[in-house]
């Protein structure tokens, strides 16, 4: 065994290796026509209205059928700022009126699957949808939007977006995966329910069949606006809830890939089995792991014992020995890591928790844990009964508190009460807690430290942090929205360390090495239309 | 015995209303909702008012039993009108979503039975009447082994097999297919799929029918008749076939009812590990996600599965023991 770990190290890194080389070498390469792409589905399907849905289980094999507005560049979707048209025309607008009106043109000729022209009456349906849903209809994402005022269309191929201040969080949330453009004529015929139990887009892929719980299966639309894509006949989604079903079947080549991601282990074993047939692409991940005090219960009430709390855990050390076994690896602060507003390491270290001396830290933690009179704090953390990488990092966390001298147990529950002692009962000391988004977007995603938010679990108010936020939101300039952003982790995550980060998740996706075009975004729920997507038969 | 059958018919309302009360009041206790999991299950960002608006929709803030306007009348009253109502996760009609995996199981279920019935009863005979030899201990041990592995554990070695050896043999690895293909479009993709599962399954079944298939006949062929069947001068052959081994089937066939019964929703691990879109699957998932609607009907079905297993038994026991009558 001692022999055969570094091995696996080394087949894995020169995959990585080999992964990044051939990324590059496939946009150089021609693409090549035809196939069927089999992927692996980890989740399931609620309905097919990805505006009223969350999960990547509905992206996955749905949105290949659609098309957005914008979207993240297929062709870099590492990077957290580059956004391309899809349905508009040239390049994403620059905002007038003082940062308050963005219009756009809409491609000409675009056509839905049933041969009706997209048109911006179709956008603003859509929009509208979205961001002024009539009473009833359900919208996940409408708060993101809370800086528009109204959507126009003015003529077939303009459409106007009118903001009440200008805001960095608006283009992010217009390049969200799950705001499908839909036809206004489908929703005035049928209802604004009629896009849950039906598909009807006008992305690279028309809708053949979807068999419950088995799979989705979707055929190349000639017609499709992206000329010469896509390059693929067609494909299926499959739904493979196991994550050992969704490895084997990537080893057993029933699916060429899985877009989600696997664990460490689950890619060692991989390029151990198959070498060079698979490639691997990693990535950091916009999801991050967290702890969540809950300020109803003494003593957590208490910033001090927050404070202990965040400064027990050794985030640096964790992420040198967590990312060999968990989806866990980078430390960083309420920013996505590397996003032109995140803190710098040199950022971080001025943080509760982040030093970079842990003996330090967890005496500091002593101290602040004798003075609020609180010596062997003893406590229980909840936490959600899925491996990864919760029951991982939860486990790694109770150890650290116990060095600091804290005793603590660690309740598991399943998903379904654990979300219920989260936002109903409130039965919890401490509960892990996560923040997972699609585009990176840190000026809505870090609402999740706001006591107000529909996600934040840690029972609070703050209204110095809700302040902070509001001029967040309303700055218009990335120099002075870095600023505020320091400011507002700095209270939200140190000086009242109502939550406390871990690690943020990495991404990890090995896949047949004949999967051609297809690159790792910082997301699962992103660039999954499938459009670049090419199989090479040489290597088939 | 019609008379007797329509009674076993009428007594099934009261088992099956008492059942779904019982099933819908411990649902119920689980903390938590389909709202709260579809919602906030991803991480991202979740409108508490969003949530409230889904469970208004799925009218999970009505009164739970007495009235009308009740979740329990909505549940009970469906039968009524043939309407099993809809899942609360996906939306689409129970009827689909049961009808869609059933034929699935019951091929599953039919398979493993086969693999089991083929099995167990002749393996069963032999090691009654070579009682402590070799082969006898040979089909002990075999069926003991039955007993003590896991079904889904002996799925993940198969699968694990097939993979490390198919690539050993022909340089490529290679798997049952993770996709169902109706047997009537593709007979051999069917098969490849099912055989596995049906093999893992079917010998857990086989090694608990077998046991009780041999005990069954050791103790028939101690009895007298079966002695006097000896002394007239019978073939062996004979007096197995015709003389002990109907005798003996009554305990085998209650055996093999109860397990073909339970692998209609049972399969639960197995299907996983197999990925098969049955019933067991469905069920777990419909828990997984707090589908009280869904997860309600499956149990209903699984308790209608029993109940006419039950009954189905019972009339069988007759037509095996002429001196069975049922008033």
């Amino acid at each position: 065994m001692r022999h055969f770990r570094p091995k696996l190290a080394i087949a894995a890194l020169v995959s990585s290796a080999l992964a990044l080389g051939i990324a590059g070498q496939a946009l150089a390469a021609t693409p090549q026509k035809g196939g069927t792409l089999n992927f692996v589905v980890g989740s399931k399907i609620p309905s097919y209205d990805l505006h009223k849905e969350t999960t990547f289980g509905v992206i996955h094999p749905i949105s290949p059928f659609y098309s957005l507005l914008i979207r993240v560049n297929p062709d870099n979707p590492q990077s957290a700022t580059d956004f391309v048209c899809d349905l508009c025309d040239g390049s994403v607008p620059k905002p007038t009126n003082g940062g308050k009106t963005f219009t756009f043109k809409i491609r000409k000729g675009v056509k839905f699957h049933d041969g009706t022209p997209l048109t911006s009456k179709d956008i603003k349906a859509t929009y509208d949808k979205i961001i002024f849903p009539p009473a009833g209809i359900p919208s996940a994402r409408k708060a993101f939007f809370k800086m528009v005022t109204s959507v126009d269309a003015p003529d077939d191929h303009t459409v106007v977006f009118n903001l009440s201040f200008p805001s960095g969080a608006f283009i992010p949330a217009l390049a969200t995966p799950f705001n499908i453009v839909m036809s206004k004529a489908m929703l005035d015929k049928n209802g604004m329910g009629w896009y849950a139990k039906n598909i009807m887009g006008s992305g690279p892929f028309v809708f053949v069949e979807h068999q419950p719980g088995s799979f989705v299966s979707g055929k190349r639309y000639d017609d499709y606006h992206h000329k010469g894509q896509p390059y693929l006949d067609g494909f299926k989604a499959i739904s493979a809830p196991k994550m050992a079903v969704r490895l084997n079947a990537i080893r057993g080549n029933r699916a060429s890939i899985e877009f989600r991601g696997f664990p460490p282990k689950a890619r060692d074993d991989l390029v151990n089995a198959l070498g060079d047939k698979i490639t691997v692409q990693e990535s950091d991940w916009n999801c991050v792991l967290m702890t969540t005090p809950n300020q109803q219960r003494k003593p957590f009430d208490d910033a001090r014992v927050r404070q202990a709390l965040t400064l027990s855990v050794d985030r640096w050390g964790g992420s040198k020995y967590l990312s060999k076994i968990a989806i866990v690896k980078t430390v960083g602060g309420v920013v996505f890591p590397n996003h032109p507003l995140a803190a710098t390491k040199d950022e971080l270290v001025k943080l509760k928790g982040y030093g970079t001396d842990i003996d330090a830290s967890r005496d500091e933690a002593r101290k602040l844990l004798a003075a609020a009179g609180q010596s062997g704090l003893s406590f229980e953390f909840n936490n959600r009964g899925v491996d990864q990488p919760y029951k991982i990092v939860g486990t790694w966390l109770v150890d650290q508190w116990a060095k600091a001298g804290m005793k603590v147990t660690q309740r598991v529950q399943p998903s379904p009460p654990f979300y219920a002692t989260l936002r109903k009962k409130k039965d919890f000391d401490v509960s892990i807690d996560f923040n997972c988004q699609s585009v990176i977007n840190p000026i809505a995603d870090v609402t999740k430290f706001l006591g107000s938010a529909g996600n934040n679990y840690g029972s609070y108010e703050d209204v110095e942090l809700e302040q902070i936020y509001d001029r967040l939101l309303r700055s218009g300039d990335e120099a002075e929205q870095r600023v505020i952003m320091r400011e507002y982790e700095q209270r939200a995550i140190s000086d009242q360390a109502h939550l406390a980060i871990t690690l943020w998740w990495y991404k990890i996706n090995p896949h047949r090495s004949y999967v051609k075009g297809w690159k790792i975004a910082p997301s699962h729920y992103l660039n999954q239309q499938l459009d670049n997507i090419w199989l090479d038969k040489s290597l088939m | 015995m019609y008379k007797y059958i329509i009674q076993r018919l009428l007594l099934m309302i009261p088992t099956l209303f008492g059942a779904a009360l019982l099933v819908f009041l411990l649902l119920r206790a689980i903390p938590g909702d389909v709202c709260e999991v579809r919602l906030a299950g991803t991480g991202l960002y979740a409108d508490p008012a969003e949530v409230e608006l889904c469970r208004e929709n799925l009218g999970l803030n009505k009164p739970l039993i007495f009235g009308l306007d009740t979740q329990f009348f909505d549940f009970v009253g469906g039968y009524l009108t043939f309407d099993l109502g809809d899942s609360m996760w996906t939306g689409q009609p129970i009827g689909y979503e049961i009808a869609l995996r059933f034929k699935l199981s019951m091929q599953m279920a039919i398979m493993a039975t086969v693999i089991a019935v083929a099995l167990a009863i002749p393996l069963g005979i032999i090691s009654a009447v070579k009682q402590d030899t070799w082969i006898d201990y040979a089909v002990r041990t075999f069926s003991i082994a039955g007993v003590a592995i896991p079904s889904f554990w002996l799925g993940i070695m198969i699968i694990l097999g097939l993979l490390i050896f198919t690539q050993k043999w022909f340089g490529e690895p290679w798997m049952p297919p993770i996709e169902y293909v109706s047997p009537f479009e593709d007979l051999a993709g069917n098969l490849s799929q099912l055989i596995w599962p049906a093999v893992a399954t079917g010998y857990r079944y086989s090694a608990v029918a077998t046991r009780m298939t041999r005990s069954a006949m050791l103790e028939v062929l101690r009895e007298d008749y079966v002695r006097t069947a000896r002394a007239k001068g019978l073939m062996e052959k004979a007096i197995i076939n015709q003389h002990a081994l109907k005798n003996a089937l009554l305990p085998v066939v209650t055996i093999i009812a109860i397990e073909f019964a339970f692998l209609i929703g049972g399969l639960v691990v197995t299907e996983q590990v197999f990925n098969l879109n049955g019933l067991g699957k469905l069920f777990v998932e419909s828990v997984g996600n707090q589908d009280f609607a869904l997860t309600q009907q499956l149990v209903m079905l699984v308790v209608l599965v029993f109940v006419f297993t039950n009954l189905a038994v019972d009339v069988l026991y007759a037509w095996l023991d002429p001196r069975i009558r049922y008033s």
